[in-house]
């Protein structure tokens, strides 16, 4: 038991953990949009532009630069990455909210855009920027990304499961925790919801409607820009490869509802996401598992999801429900 | 007002007042709807968003490859015209995509979020492969390929209905539900595409590269008019259906309003259903285009995206699916393009996806102009010039 416990479960869970991260992001961001009404279907082309924000920010300042400052080797990165991801988030919100265009429509285009960008950019970096190197691999980067606490190592297996990710794991969960902190016990979470349940509503009471979205997406968008960031900059180690991202913005939509839209449940949804993402190379070595029951086993987390969906609208509980607005556009005039 | 003195002198009120009425400061402009616009006006707006993208297009090219606009849609127009076999690879992804638009019309114009159409098709390619392996010694071509055709539709129908019957039923969100019924779909495929492959290497190869069994016949001397033929019937057949048929009108009704659906006697459940079922069928017979007509093979990436860009290729038309074979034809034709575009100046593929993206953010964001209209503020006071 122990020897399983230590050799099987704690490097899983520290990848689970890894794997689960971006999913956190994602859906903690996605989660705010989604409590303004606006189904924001752009969040995987979100992520790869936050993605590519980082790689392009720190690839050009290693370019430019001998020895990496770690304070500016972090932070240019982490700007861009944030810029890229906002500006995602604005041009969402100014179609959907201000020329009020079809959710799902502007969702769909911004991930075929965002995704589009970020392999383009990706793979023509070096071109661009007339670059004398055959890759972007950004190992400088990464090493100041992946900077663990100190004191990780003495702690045997505890200290391993909980103080070995790098500053952006732990910065998940600080940023799940605030906005689950804002969106429950403040004023503003409240309004953000009622504009989110029932716009009409909201702007009668005085509520700025569309500022209370602007500002939610364009923050969802950059917090779901992160779960990109880390993903190249601690996973990935710093290389970019074109796709190699995947499937996980959709997974951190299919995350939003599996945890009924509260971020505090997304830090745990995440690591069980992040776990199932990975579980089928455990239970390949444990059952022998074919390739082809594999593939089975990695959609999981989809019929999971699934079955949230059929449960919560089959039991009809006010708490559990999605935002009764949600993909649905406000105008102030219509009847 | 200060204290309750009854003496308060009249005027201070009075200033109160106006002061008050100097706070409300009126906006500089106001959003109003629109009444209906005339064809040639709409159509007009639209020209320009498209024209205005090609503009941002065009500059964006000039700053990646320095070369000015005429050239490098000049090599767009190469990518896309440039030889017979350019010409008649444009044709038959048009046809394609223009046919996985046309499968999810009919549940968009109901307001039902099909964002499922990729798994639908996927799952039509599958059940097209299995029935061209298993089946294909047993039994005469023409009956294998009515088989093929059936079971197909059957297996995009059943997709689309499962979220189509909680959607009707419970409510359940479909956009979401459909969704994750894509990923299902790939999963189950790239299973498949294990066993099938015999060793590890999960790609099934040409199936029956020798005896062809299975494959859709030609017509005529290249193979793939009857994917164009097939397709071209379908959309004329959509709009009938759509524009002239009492199912056409229900779908209409529900999804411009539910409430008036039920009250003028429609069975709204029915009509989802129904929509869902013809939605899934024709996406299912477009997955089995794609394996038996198209790629004689079956791999998670045989929808290849058309799934989701269908959905703006449909709404980009307005539903109407005569005018989807023009949209269709702009998204290939710009990713065609594109992709020469890549190869002549050694920059990624993805540029398609990033063209594609700006001309359909031009076009979402035009139809704003087209639905609404922004009043100026007025001088004096709030009220507004008619």
């Amino acid at each position: 038991m122990s020897a399983f416990f230590l050799t099987i479960f704690v490097p899983f869970f520290c990848r689970a953990v890894v794997q689960g991260v971006p999913l956190l992001f994602g859906a903690t961001g996605e989660i705010l949009t989604e409590k303004s009404g606006h189904l924001n279907l752009g969040i995987p082309g979100t992520m790869y532009m936050g993605a590519i924000g980082g790689v392009i920010g720190a690839f050009i300042y290693e370019q430019k630069v001998e020895n990496l400052n770690p304070f500016l080797g972090i932070m240019i990165p982490l700007l861009f990455s944030l810029l890229f991801s906002g500006l995602m988030g604005l041009l969402y919100c100014f179609l959907t909210v201000t020329l009020r265009a079809n959710q799902n429509v502007t969702g769909l285009a911004l991930t075929t855009f965002g995704v589009g960008c970020g392999n383009f950019f990706g793979g023509s970096l070096i071109k661009i920027t007339k670059a004398d190197v055959p890759n972007v691999i950004l190992t400088r980067t990464h090493n100041l990304f992946c900077k663990t606490l100190p004191f990780a190592s003495k702690l045997g297996w505890f200290g391993e499961m909980v103080f070995s990710y790098s500053f952006l794991a732990y910065l998940s969960v600080i940023i799940a925790v605030i906005a689950a902190f804002v969106l429950n016990k403040t004023r503003v979470g409240l309004h953000l919801r009622a504009v989110g349940e029932s716009p009409a509503t909201a702007d009668a009471a005085g509520i700025n409607v569309d500022r209370y979205k602007y500002v939610s997406t364009i923050v969802g968008s950059m917090i779901a820009g992160l779960g990109g960031l880390y993903y190249i900059m601690d996973y990935a180690c710093g290389v970019w490869s074109n796709d190699g991202f995947g499937d996980r913005g959709w997974l951190a939509v299919a995350l939003v509802i599996f945890t009924l839209w509260r971020p505090a449940l997304c830090i745990f949804g995440s690591f069980i996401f992040g776990g199932l993402y990975i579980i089928h190379n455990y239970l390949t070595q444990a059952l022998h598992l074919s390739f082809a029951s594999q593939e089975l086993v990695q959609m999981t987390p989809y019929v999971v999801t699934i079955l949230v969906l059929i449960a919560i609208s089959l039991r009809k509980k006010r708490e559990t429900q999605p935002p009764a607005h949600l993909g649905q556009n406000y105008f102030r005039e219509e009847r | 007002m200060e204290n309750n003195q009854s003496n308060a002198p009249a005027d201070a009120v009075s200033e109160a007042v106006i002061a008050n009425e100097k706070a409300i400061h009126e906006p500089l402009f106001h959003v109003v709807k629109r009444d209906a616009m005339p064809w040639y006006k709409s159509w007009g707006i639209r020209i320009a968003a498209v024209v205005l993208a090609m503009l941002v297009v065009a500059l964006f090219g000039f700053v990646l490859t320095k070369n000015d606009p005429i050239a490098i849609y000049r090599v767009m127009i190469d990518g896309a015209f440039g030889t017979e076999n350019r010409i008649w690879s444009l044709l038959l992804d048009t046809a394609l995509l223009l046919g996985v638009a046309l499968a999810v019309t009919p549940a968009f114009k109901m307001r039902f979020w099909n964002i499922g159409a990729e798994g639908q098709v996927l799952m039509g390619g599958l059940i097209c492969a299995a029935c061209m392996l298993k089946l294909g010694d047993k039994m005469s071509t023409g009956l294998l390929l009515l088989v093929m055709v059936v079971a197909s539709m059957l297996a995009g129908a059943i997709w689309g209905l499962i979220p189509a019957f909680f959607k009707a039923y419970w409510n359940a969100n479909e956009t979401l539900f459909t969704l994750m019924m894509n990923y299902i779909a790939t999963s189950i495929v790239s299973c498949y595409c294990y066993i099938w492959s015999g060793g590890g290497s999960g790609r099934v190869g040409i199936i029956n590269r020798k005896t062809k069994i299975g494959w859709l016949p030609n017509l005529g001397s290249h193979t793939q008019t009857l994917n164009i033929v097939i397709i071209l019937v379908l959309t004329v057949i959509l709009f009938i259906y759509l524009r002239y048929s009492k199912h056409g009108y229900e779908i209409s009704v529900v999804g411009e309003s539910e409430n008036t659906a039920r009250y003028i006697g429609i069975n709204v459940k029915k009509v989802i259903l129904r929509t869902m079922l013809l939605s899934g069928a024709l996406c299912g017979l477009i997955g089995m285009l794609l394996v038996s007509g198209t790629n004689h093979t079956v791999a998670t990436s045989t929808a290849g995206g058309r799934g989701f860009t269908a959905i703006m290729v449909s709404w980009l038309a307005k539903f109407n699916p005569l005018y989807m074979i023009l949209t269709s034809f702009l998204i290939v034709f710009l990713q065609k393009g594109s992709k020469e575009i890549s190869t002549i100046f050694g920059l990624n593929d993805a540029i398609g996806d990033i063209v594609s993206g700006i001309v359909i953010f031009f076009v979402i964001g035009s139809e704003f102009f087209i639905n609404y209209k922004l009043m100026l503020r007025t001088k004096k006071s709030g009220k507004e010039e008619k």
